[in-house]
Formats: C-alpha cells, structure tokens, sequence
C-alpha cells in the first residue's frame, strides 16, 4: 500500500500543558457564542416526540408471544 | 540597572553571535558565552512563558465560568417537571431469550447488522464472531493478531464487519459464504493510530469508518486506500466511545473519553461544536437519542446522563445512591422512552428517560456487562459481558 496517509503524529501524552491550554481555551471561545434554545421547550419537544413514538416501541408495550422474532426456541431451528 | 561584573571576555555571542562584551552561563554542564542583552531577552522569555501559562489557565477558568452564566440563564426547569404528565410505564417482563456462548474470554464489544437478526461481537480473547442471534448460530469467525479487540462494527450492507483494539488499526474484513475461502485472507488494514483503537464506526455506507482512539483523537477513513479523511482533536485524554448523528439530523458525531467530555463535532471541517464536562469519571459509552437533538453518556461515576444539543446543557441524570458501579454502555429504545444500561456490577438497569427514575432492573450476567445495543427495528437488546457471553432480551 503506497502514498497510505499515517495521523499527523498527534498523541495527546506528547502534548504540553501550554498547548492542551490552547485548545482548551480556543474551544471554550468558540462554544460561548453558540446559540440555545429554553430548556423548557427543548424538554417539551422532547416530551412530545416521545409520546408520539412510544406506542410503537416494542420494547416499551411489549410483543406478543407469537409476534417475537425471538421467542423460545422449541428444539430445533426457527424458520423465517 | 545595576550591573557590574568583569568583562573578562570578548567575542561573539552564542544567540546572537555579535561582537559584544560577554557573560558565561553554565547550561546542564555546558559553558555557553551571551552578551548582556541577550541575557535579558532571555530572562524575560523565561517569565513570559510562566505568565503565558498562568494566564491561559485564567483565561479557560474565566470562559467556562461564562460558559455556566449563559448556559444557566436558558435553565428554566427540569426534564422530570414536564413529563409529570406523562403517563408512567407499566410493569417490564424482560427476560434473555437467547445466550450466545463461544467465546474464550471477555465480550468487549458488539454491534447488530441492519437485517436485525445478525451481530458481530469481540472479545479479549482476539476473536470476532458474526452471530445468527435467532438461531444462535456462528457464521463467521476470524482470529485477531491482537488481543483485547475493544472495537467491532457492523457495515450498512451487511456485507463487512470492521474491528480492532491493541493493535491500533481498525481492520475491516469482507463477509464471504464462500467455504473455501479465508476471512483473515481478504483483511484491509484502514485506520492506523498512536495508541489503542476503543470505538469504531462505519458511516452512512460501507466507504468510510469514524474510529475513537486511546491517542486522544478521533478520525475519519476511506475503506478503499485507507486514506485519512479527517481528525478531530479537542480531548485531553484517551477517547473510549462515539455515535454517529441519527443521518437525518446531518454530518456529526459524539464521543467520550477519559478526560469526562463528551464532545460534538462536525464531520466536515473537523471542529468541535459543542462540549459536556459534567460527569465525575471517565465516559465509557454515548449514544445518540433517535431525534437527533439529544444523547446519553455512561460513565464509570455510576451515572448516565442526557444533554440537550439546542438547550447546550446536560436535562436528566440517570442516578441512584444504590447504585455505585461504573455504567459502562447505554442505548436508546425505539421512541427513546427507555434508556438501558448495562453496568460494572453485571446489571443492566432500565430507565424511563423522561421521568428520570429506574423501571427495572435485569440481572443474568456473571460479571462485568460491557456492552449493549438495541436492535436496528427496537424489538430486542444485545448485551455482552466478562462472563464471556452475549444475552438477547426481548
């Protein structure tokens, strides 16, 4: 395997303090000017689009016996 | 100024290599000759350089502090308050429907195919075994050169699986029904890190794969040349997992590490977005929530915890006093409605994710659960664990 590009030599034990500072500090400069949203409305939708979904969810209402792909397997393989 | 020494020397300076009076100064057991000038300069540069970091180390406190105020500011009430009326879960009767045994020594990892009946899982014991979960068939195996394989991953097609740990690379080997022919024959080595490989993904299609490593980076690779598409550097420590954003929602992911981040980024320009430093110890597991605009993290502070990626703050934490435990894999049911984790003291404890509070509580394992995913369509969940085993419930 030729021209195969290697990672740029990072590994984080050869960084020094001052340059993890850096990044650090870059970062957090970054994510203070993002923009949010109310936790209540976040939390609402949220709310929302789970009680739409959870009907579904089989894991949540259950399978019936019958229904499930994995029920007990009674000696031999299951045919599906 | 005062200064008065012996010029006993007159030459050219080491730094600067002017003709200047000059100063001996011993370095390590080397003499080496600097004019007065230059032994200022560097006397300043020596000051400068401890100030530089005093001064970051204020600069991070004083940002992260902002950071808090604007995120506080958004914090209007809790999860649990808005779920109040939601109505509460009924009794679980979850119970393991199959075990899969075969392997030699820990389960370190697994990872369902899209068909939803087969898995891929790794153990410490070098092997990787593709699994018929509904007739707990094996239908392949391939042994690692390497032992601990923390790391195994499924291809869209179904067509592949990807894998690796202590060797650092992430290897991706192509599924064949051919007898005669050898998985380990048709191996492509695609990642390559500095230290250890602990999580691995592959992306929409079976073309490129997203790795997590102990060397502190994440990367993204092309499966064909083994190209280097793009690294994501921001931890300060080893990362031990990543998720890939729900497609819908865009080109991002999560990961956690070592240094209890979890930290969001984009795929395409390689910078971080966003970032989490609440949990108390390392972030063995993320996973992202079905809509995209949340995930959960399990840590080894016994803890699972949610973040809202548009409020930009951490909504629920998933607790118990009883439980001390490191949590070290968590997954999403279908709706998101439930949250599984499996745990360190071989538990796998339910959550109802929007009240907050444990539904049920599974044992089966006989040691350590260290990994657990939902099936692609919700029906059941895998779980993996020291014991050497992997549980299906359902």
């Amino acid at each position: 395997m030729s021209s195969r590009q290697k990672m740029p030599v990072i590994n984080i034990e050869d960084l020094t303090e001052k340059d993890k500072l850096k990044m650090e500090v870059d970062q957090l400069k970054k994510e203070v000017t993002l923009e949010r949203m109310l936790v209540s409305k976040c939390c609402e939708e949220f709310r929302d689009y789970v009680e739409e979904r959870s009907g579904e969810d089989p894991l949540v209402k259950g399978i019936p016996e019958d229904k499930n792909p994995f029920k007990e397997l009674k000696g031999g393989c299951v045919i599906s | 100024m005062d200064q008065t020494f012996l010029v006993n020397v007159f030459g050219s300076c080491d730094r600067c290599f002017k003709q200047r009076a000059l100063r001996p100064v011993f370095k390590k057991s080397e003499q080496l000759n600097y004019c007065s000038l230059c032994v200022e300069i560097m006397a300043a540069d020596g000051l400068h350089e401890n100030e530089t970091l005093a001064s970051l180390k204020s600069e991070a406190e004083s940002l992260k502090g902002k950071l808090e105020e604007e995120r506080a500011k958004l914090h209007d009430v809790e999860l649990h308050q808005v779920a109040e009326r939601v109505e509460a879960l009924g009794q679980f009767v979850m119970k393991t429907r199959r075990t899969l045994k075969g392997h030699g020594n820990k389960v370190l990892c697994m990872d369902w195919c899209k068909d939803k009946r087969r898995l891929v899982s790794s153990s410490q014991d070098g092997k990787v075994i593709v699994w018929d979960s509904f007739t707990t068939n094996k239908e392949h195996a391939v042994t690692m050169p390497c032992t601990w394989v923390m790391a195994c991953a499924y291809a869209p097609s179904g067509c592949a699986i990807a894998c690796g740990g202590l060797d650092n690379k992430c290897s991706v080997y192509p599924l064949t029904f051919d007898k005669n022919e050898n998985m380990a024959a048709k191996k492509k080595s695609v990642a390559m890190h500095t230290n250890y490989l602990s999580a691995c993904s592959f992306t929409n299609s079976d073309m490129q794969i997203l790795t997590a490593s102990g060397d502190g980076t994440c990367a993204l690779w092309d499966v064909e040349s083994g190209q280097l598409l793009q690294s994501f550097h921001g931890h300060g420590a080893d990362v031990l997992c990543l998720d890939l954003a729900p497609s819908e929602t865009g080109n991002t992911f999560v990961s956690g590490g070592c240094d209890k981040k979890a930290m969001v980024w984009d795929m395409r320009s390689g910078q971080c977005v966003q970032a989490f430093e609440t949990h108390e110890s390392d972030i063995n597991s993320v996973r992202y929530y079905p809509s995209g605009d949340a995930f959960a993290s399990g840590s080894d502070d016994a803890t699972c915890r949610l973040y809202d990626l548009r409020a930009d703050r951490e909504v629920a934490i998933y607790s118990k006093e009883s439980i001390i435990f490191g949590a070290s894999s968590v997954d999403f049911s279908l709706s998101g409605r439930l949250l599984f984790a499996g745990y360190n003291d071989y538990t796998i404890n339910v959550w109802d994710v929007l009240k907050g509070s444990r539904v049920s509580i599974l044992f089966g394992h006989e040691n350590r659960v260290s990994t657990l995913r939902v099936s692609p369509d919700g029906t059941a969940f895998c779980s993996g664990s020291w014991d050497h085993t992997l549980r299906v419930w359902a």
